[in-house]
């Protein structure tokens, strides 16, 4: 089993066929999650930085579990601890990590395109786990692992991304990714919400929540940043919640068993009603353990990427 | 007729089918005359021009120049020798160096400075701002910056959102003859974000600012000028909408005059692909459909000059994601090249670029220009239309190596630059030039 690529920048640089890898990768490693003991001994004396430019927890503490159960020693650099905030720049910062000789480097950044800026520079695979608007690449291959998981293919199923999509590299990863498996896409949220050029997508566009889950097979919700407000795109959350808000009562046109997916933190009342949150159709957790799952994959076949190249 | 003491014999000369002779006599022309194989210049510096092009000295309308104030990203000596390996022998530069050219004594300096480093280079005509420290708020000392030697004023980087402030910076600017430059972004609207909002802008995940920002203020001035029947010239207009407000405003009579710039003729926001901060500029690179909209904007006077908003930058400050880059391209050496691309696909011709980057923009803003009629400065070009060359950063004087055109390969370049008869650039030596391209005609091209 080989594996082509030295990054991941986005989804839409893997083909279907080494999306299947990760998905299978995964699973195998799904069960170590779910052991008394949960490590195994795949990455040890292999080493992660984990740079988080940004405020993250999720994302962080998935990866770096990940990393840990695999036995690689991950090392976690945020950037109100890093030099970023006295002006040291990017290319600067990441050349040390480097320096460090680490085998993955995994990097959170506010500005779109910025783990491609990092993989150009430096030798170790870098993972990206969220840059500005562009991609969240392990979000989407985690999200697209817990429908699998639930539905064994997602070809010819109804996906509903709904919510603050221009801002969103979850929306744009799992466009690319759910699009890619077959799956049909359809976009929902105020028109202040929606990309610019988002003909060019696709994928289906809807203002009307009702129209949109109709007979949707899946919802996913975004969260709805509340800066959105204050930039003038929203009149206030309020009415956000009332005409956007996912409940019981505005996925009645769903398809039956319809499930629910958030990529967290959610915000109660908000984007999503909190009986739903709780309710029998949320995948909401399924997906953090899948998080869990998936980056042990990737790091996996990241960092022994190499070793395998040896042997064949 | 008093005998010329320079002659530059056997050049193309678009304004005839066959090849001339150019004849100088104390730093101004004397003649332009038919090619005479067997005339004797006596006395004179005869120079073999075969297979090089004759054109007047360019004047650039919108330049950045760094100093004072960010001389790591460009100073007035590394401009000013830009600027002559470009051919351009007239410059302008823009307000916004730190601290901003709002007082005689900013101006002073920066004409000072160019004396000082090359006095007999390129000349050097700062354009004063328009609002006291480009803020947008109160006039700047116009009368006062005009006495120091402004030629125009502009905001320009910094547009003035306030349209009451600017009616009367138009006011005020027109009873000293002088006239506005404006930048026209409108500020509210996603503001220097150095990429146009569209198809890859959406895919890329950038905030892009759409054609309309622009084109909103375009229409404000125009109205403005029309109501005020003062002068206004337009920066940098990179979009079809501006084009057909202009178009409709010169129709009515509006005297508004506008420019574009090389890059929006050659790149479109594909050229961000791969965040490449080196195609970051403001206003942005637009679509193929603008690219057209401009091109043809030129070849029928709807946009009357082209100028290359030289903006520099050091290269670190390029080398980070794309929303931290500065917005900017270095312009002053590729332009020329740039412009003689089009002629090769046939979109403008050689006396075009003439009238575009020399004549019409020195007539618009009162500056020395040669028109090749006896008694013009002796201000010229040799270029040399085959020399192909790939654009490097040791290839360009400027410190800023920002372009997108870096790596790609260009066909014309400047051989030559002459300013009162003087030599001040030239890229070999020019006996040794012209026999080279010769030979590279007769053995094929290696480099």
């Amino acid at each position: 089993m080989s594996w082509p690529h030295k990054d991941l920048l986005d989804v839409s640089q893997l083909s279907r066929d080494d999306v299947a890898v990760v998905m299978r990768t995964a699973a195998s490693f799904r069960e170590i999650n779910s052991r008394p003991v949960k490590k195994v001994p795949t990455l040890k004396g292999r080493s992660v930085v984990l740079f988080f430019a940004e405020p993250s927890t999720r994302t962080k503490t998935s990866f770096d579990m990940a990393g840990k159960r695999l036995s690689a020693d991950t090392f976690a650099l945020a950037k109100s601890g890093s030099s970023l905030v006295k002006g040291e720049s990017l290319k600067d910062t990441v050349l040390t990590l480097l320096a460090m000789n680490p085998d993955a480097l995994v990097i959170r950044h506010s500005e779109s395109g910025a783990a491609a800026f990092v993989a150009a520079r430096v030798s170790c695979s870098v993972i990206n786990a969220g840059d500005g608007r562009h991609a969240h690449p392990t979000q989407a291959l985690l999200d697209a692992f817990t429908l699998l998981e639930k539905w064994g293919d997602v070809r010819d199923k109804t996906v509903c991304i709904l919510g603050d999509i221009a801002h969103s590299r979850v929306a744009r990863s799992n466009v690319v990714l759910l699009s890619m498996l077959g799956a049909n896409v359809r976009l929902c949220g105020p028109r202040t919400l929606l990309p610019p050029a988002v003909d060019s997508w696709g994928v289906e566009v809807h203002s009307d929540l009702k129209e949109a889950v109709a007979g949707a097979h899946a919802v996913m919700c975004l969260r709805l940043q509340l800066e959105r407000q204050q930039a003038g795109l929203l009149p206030d959350l309020r009415e956000y919640a009332g005409r956007y808000c996912l409940s019981s009562r505005s996925l009645a046109g769903a398809a039956p068993d319809v499930k629910v997916l958030h990529p967290g933190p959610i915000n109660r009342g908000v984007e999503i009603s909190s009986e739903l949150a709780d309710a029998g159709e949320s995948l909401i957790l399924d997906q953090v353990a899948s998080g869990v799952a998936v980056r042990m994959a990737l790091l996996h076949l990241f960092i022994t990427r190499k070793d395998r190249g040896e042997k064949e | 007729m008093a005998l010329p003491d320079l002659v530059v014999t056997d050049l193309a000369f678009p304004e005839t089918p066959h090849s001339v002779d150019l004849l100088c006599a104390a730093g101004r022309i004397l003649d332009v005359a038919p090619h005479a194989p067997d005339a004797a210049y006596e006395n004179a510096r005869v120079l073999p021009g075969r297979g090089l092009t004759l054109l007047p000295g360019l004047t650039d309308a919108h330049t950045h120049l760094r100093e004072p104030g960010q001389e790591w990203k460009e100073d007035i000596a590394s401009g000013l020798a830009a600027a002559a390996a470009g051919g351009f022998s007239n410059i302008m530069c823009m307000a916004n160096t730190i601290p901003v050219n709002d007082t005689a004594s900013v101006t002073e300096h920066m004409t000072k400075r160019a004396a000082e480093t090359w006095p007999k280079g390129p000349r050097l005509y700062p354009v004063g701002a328009l609002t006291k420290g480009l803020l947008g708020t109160e006039l700047a000392p116009m009368a006062e910056l005009a006495r120091a030697g402004c030629v125009a004023f502009s905001n320009d980087g910094r547009p003035v959102a306030d349209a009451e402030l600017f009616r009367r910076a138009m006011e005020y600017a027109s009873d000293l003859g002088l006239r506005v430059i404006d930048h026209c972004e409108e500020p509210t609207m996603a503001p220097a974000v150095g990429m146009n909002e569209g198809r890859v802008s959406s895919r890329l995940g950038l905030p892009g600012q759409p054609d309309v920002a622009e084109a909103i203020q375009v229409a404000r001035d125009i109205l403005l000028a029309d109501y005020l029947r003062i002068p206004i010239h337009l920066a940098h207009v990179s979009c079809r909408r501006s084009v057909e407000l202009i178009e409709r405003a010169k129709a009515k009579g509006v005297p508004v005059t506008a420019e574009t710039c090389p890059h929006y003729l050659h790149f479109t926001e594909a050229e961000v692909e791969g965040y490449n901060t080196s195609a970051k500029v403001n206003p942005p690179l637009r679509t193929r459909d603008d690219v057209l909209a401009l091109i043809q904007a030129l070849r029928e006077g709807v946009v009357d000059i082209l100028a290359t908003d030289h903006a520099p930058h050091a290269a670190h400050e390029k080398e980070t994601p794309f929303g931290e880059a500065p917005c900017g391209i270095s312009g002053l050496e590729t332009a020329l090249s740039l412009a003689f691309v089009l002629t090769d696909k046939g979109m403008l011709d050689a006396s075009d670029i003439v009238r575009l980057f020399a004549t019409t923009p020195a007539t618009l803003f009162n500056l020395p220009v040669n028109t090749f009629n006896a008694g013009d400065p002796a201000d010229f070009v040799l270029f040399d239309p085959r020399d192909t060359w790939t654009v490097t950063p040791e290839s360009l004087y400027s410190k800023g190596k920002n372009t997108p055109c870096l790596g790609r390969t260009l066909t014309g370049r400047v051989a030559a630059l002459f300013i009162g008869g003087e030599p001040v650039f030239t890229r070999a030596e020019l006996a040794p030039a012209a026999a080279a391209s010769a030979s590279r005609r007769k053995h094929g091209r290696h480099s």
